[in-house]
């Protein structure tokens, strides 16, 4: 059943953080990735973490929730991990028993062991902050966190409002179209579809069925919803005035003076701890 | 094909902290043979009900990867779950689900929107063909699908050919009903099969469905907000509310209870309305709420006095 | 003031004969409850899209408040007093907040901030929404939709508020709540109406009724008019109201009740029947 996806990733609590304005959480997020990039110890990669951690406890997101979202990724993780594991230029190559454990291009060295704790460290880390982003903000928001943040594009005569106003129908209309796709899906279903069984040919052939009216569906819906735009005096000019308006509280001054602390914090890291890179 | 549940329960996104129970612990019984409504507020289980009569929405003992409980200590089993539509049992995995759809026809809101093929005649001939066990000869083909568009009242010379979408919505619904009816179910269900018809295509869309009832497919169950549809057409009606049965009667007892399905906020038909009100002005008119009896008897209630008012 | 005037409009698809109109003529008088009937494909869903210049007329004349529909320059001053519901309620908002939707209207005007919010207010309050302003469409029933889809029409500010078959595709409980919304809104805030339905019971609340097929206006007059000639309204795939359905039946098998339209009324009328044969 289609209805046991959630749509988007956001768990609807009140918090610290699911209070902050969406820029200030995007921009909040643009600064932690580039901390996590510039640290070039463990050192500078606990402070990160450390703010995270803050982060999450701040969120009241319950832990298991976050790491879910490392389950999508969890065979990329891998495969990074054992790239680097084999085939990492280190020097000092790891002995077992009397073993070393080099055969041909594969090199398993106590560097490439060190440098892939750090790799995965990072990646951990990059992939728990984005998703507490979009766990704590709802997609609305995080649009119009976007496009508030495109608007100096406006002066290069990027039309950032009809790009909003894109993305706002389009995550408008995607409750609608997986109800949609559900129903059609369990109507050719009665008729006999099989989806479950057949070879690939077989299976691709069940989705016309499905793709068909659906594409139809969406095309009608798109026609209405115009034609309910135009009814309600939309033409597409830039004298539009804007209801929604995203301000800055106290809460976003906390979060950029963190930002900017974390930032030097791991430069100043660097620069007296030592590099392993 | 009787169909018959007992104990039925469905919690949709089980396990999340977003859980809805669509159903609770419902009883219901359909006879072969009835024209079965139901009727009940959106939300309140009806269409999860529907859905699970041919398999659309499978019991968690018939997925796939069903492990049944382990019971610990002292704890009492839950009250089996039954349902079985006809030789169908619906809570095995090992049931054929496809054969059963080809026995139990679902017609779901709106049809015409899931109306896909290039003519009208592959679209209706695509049910047919789906559940087929080996291929059949384009003569049986032609047949069938010429029986279930004159059945629908459409003209098969005219229609077969054409695009289902350069038809009128009307005629679409039908295209659409003839590709469920065109491998003859059991069983027929639909889900407010005349929403959004005008009143003259209301009353013909129930002319066919009993026309099709009497002729060949034992038992019509169908979904209705409409409480004069209801009680002009059905032969025993189940009333859901909040994911329970609340009722299950014929129209004649059903109506009587006005409170109780006012307090579920539910409509009442004029022909309720009207004996309502004539009851509190001492006239007690017995009727079976179609309309045709209510004008009968009120005929016969005034003459009882001194003949011809 | 003449809120709207149809004068011998024509209008076709193309070779397709369906939703036509063939020399229609009317008018709406500011205030008015005006109900459109018709069976599906009659034209009656073209008279709205005409009359805020979404269709372009082929000949003939419309005025909406004075002012020509068939002149571009216009268009925008029409669409901002006529406001248009439509049929399908998944399908008339743009916003996935209640709030954001109903802003969209003004904001595409040019309303300032601060009255946008006062706007949302007043719409959401006439509608009887102003609880569910945070909510998300996806939430609410079919009623519950279209209520919000009404209020963000109303936010415009609209003086004629056109339903085409705004109730079509609702359950009994949302078509009433959309009809008593419409009612308030007729009587209490002024608001010309034009209900284009096909369900009879509904039009029984208008001051006018209209009746069209094949694309011509083939009947006007009160409710109670045209549902006295149930015969000529058969004609056109048009049937009685269910109480006008009973009282027809009852006077053909004798019994002498007078026409009647609403289940109070019929109940009195067999109440005369009886007290008069108890005499």
């Amino acid at each position: 059943m289609l209805k046991d996806v959630t749509f988007g990733q956001y768990y609807p609590v009140k918090s610290f953080v699911h209070n902050c304005d969406p820029r200030i959480k995007i921009l909040f997020l643009i600064g932690f990735i580039v901390a996590v990039f510039l640290a070039s110890n463990f050192y500078g990669l606990a402070l990160c973490a450390a703010v995270l951690v803050i982060g999450i406890l701040c969120s009241r997101v319950p832990v298991q929730s976050i790491l879910r979202s490392i389950k999508g990724i969890l065979f990329l993780l891998a495969f990074t991990a054992i790239l680097n594991l084999f085939f990492y230029a280190g020097e000092t190559t790891v002995v077992i028993g009397e073993i070393p454990l080099q055969w041909g291009v594969v090199n398993i060295t106590y560097e490439g062991i060190y440098f892939m704790l750090f790799l995965m460290f990072r990646l951990f880390m990059l992939i728990l902050s984005s998703s507490l982003l979009t766990l704590t903000t709802t997609p609305v928001n995080l649009t119009d966190g976007i496009e508030s943040l495109l608007t100096p594009l406006k002066w290069l005569r990027f039309p950032v409002h009809v790009l909003a106003l894109v993305m706002s129908i389009a995550l408008r209309m995607i409750p609608s179209l997986m109800d949609e796709t559900d129903r059609i899906m369990n109507a050719q279903k009665a008729r006999g579809t099989d989806f479950e069984h057949g070879n690939i040919f077989k299976r691709v052939k069940a989705i016309v069925p499905i793709l068909i009216p659906l594409l139809i569906g969406a095309m009608r819906r798109a026609e209405e919803l115009g034609d309910a735009m135009d009814a309600r005096c939309y033409t597409g000019s830039e004298n539009r005035t804007k209801y929604k308006k995203l301000t800055f509280t106290w809460r976003d001054l906390i979060v950029f003076l963190l930002c900017a602390a974390l930032i030097a914090g791991v430069v100043l890291c660097n620069v007296y701890l030592g590099s392993i890179l | 094909m009787r169909i018959t549940a007992e104990h039925l329960n469905y919690t949709y996104n089980q396990a999340s902290e977003f859980a809805v129970h669509a159903l609770r612990d419902v009883n219901l019984t359909v006879e072969e043979g009835e024209f079965f409504g139901i009727i009940g507020h959106t939300g309140s289980g009806k269409s999860t009900f529907i859905q699970h009569l041919n398999g659309l929405i499978l019991l968690p003992s018939a997925q796939k990867k069903y492990k049944p409980k382990k019971l610990k200590k002292g704890e009492i089993a839950p009250p089996k779950t039954v349902l079985q539509v006809g030789e169908y049992d619906l809570t095995d995995k090992k049931t054929d689900f496809r054969k059963l759809r080809s026995k139990v026809g679902m017609v779901f809101q709106y049809p015409e929107y899931q109306l896909f093929a290039e003519t009208v005649f592959e679209d209706v001939a695509f049910g047919l063909k789906n559940f087929s066990e080996q291929p059949l000869s384009p003569e049986r083909i032609q047949t069938a699908v010429r029986q279930a568009l004159e059945t629908v009242g459409l003209n098969y010379a005219e229609v077969w050919d054409k695009s289902p979408f350069d038809l009128s919505g009307g005629q679409k619904r039908r295209v659409a009903i003839a590709g469920v009816i065109v491998t003859r179910p059991e069983v027929l269900v639909l889900d407010e099969p005349a929403a959004g018809l005008d009143p003259l295509g209301k009353q013909e869309l129930m002319a066919l469905l009993h026309e099709i009832h009497r002729s060949w497919c034992k038992t019509v169950i169908f979904v209705s907000h409409d409480m004069d549809e209801v009680a002009e057409n059905c032969t025993k009606v189940a009333v859901f509310s909040e994911g329970a049965v609340q009722f299950v009667l014929p129209p004649k007892e059903l109506f009587q209870k006005q409170a109780e399905l006012l307090s579920l906020g539910l409509d009442l038909p004029v022909t309720a309305k009207l004996v309502a009100l004539l009851k509190q002005k001492g006239i007690d008119i017995d009727c079976d709420f179609t309309k045709k009896d209510f004008i009968q008897k009120v005929q016969k209630y005034l003459q009882g006095g001194n003949g011809v008012c | 003031m003449q809120a709207l005037e149809f004068k011998n409009v024509n209008f076709s698809y193309g070779a397709q004969s369906d939703f036509s109109l063939n020399n229609v003529n009317f008018s709406v008088e500011e205030g008015e409850l005006v109900a459109v009937l018709g069976h599906n494909g009659s034209g009656k869903s073209t008279l709205a899209r005409l009359c805020n210049g979404l269709l372009k007329l082929k000949s003939g004349t419309i005025h909406v408040f004075g002012m020509d529909a068939s002149e571009d320059k216009n268009t925008f001053a029409i669409r901002q007093s006529v406001g248009v519901v439509f049929q399908n309620p998944d399908n008339q908002m743009v916003a996935s907040t209640v709030e954001d939707d109903v802003a969209f209207g003004p904001e595409n005007i040019g309303v300032e901030r601060k009255e946008i919010g006062e706007r949302i207010d007043f719409a959401l309050r006439a509608v009887g929404m102003e609880k569910y302003r945070h909510a998300t469409p996806a939430r609410l029933s079919g009623g519950q939709k279209q209520r919000i889809a009404i209020a963000g029409v109303l936010a415009i500010k609209p003086r004629i508020l056109i339903l085409d078959e705004s109730t079509a595709m609702l359950d009994p409980k949302g078509r009433k709540e959309i009809m008593d919304v419409v009612l308030k809104l007729n009587k209490e805030e002024k608001i010309t109406v034009l209900l284009i339905t096909h369900f009879m019971e509904e039009a029984l609340q208008a001051d006018r009724a209209i009746v069209m097929n094949k694309g011509e206006i083939v009947m006007q007059g009160t409710p109670q008019e045209i549902f006295s000639r149930s015969e000529e309204l058969e004609c056109y795939g048009l049937t009685l109201p269910p109480v006008g359905y009973i009282c027809k039946g009852l006077q053909a098998s004798g019994v002498s009740v007078g026409d009647c339209l609403k289940v109070q009324e019929l109940a009195e009328e067999i109440e005369r029947c009886a007290s008069r044969q108890n005499i």
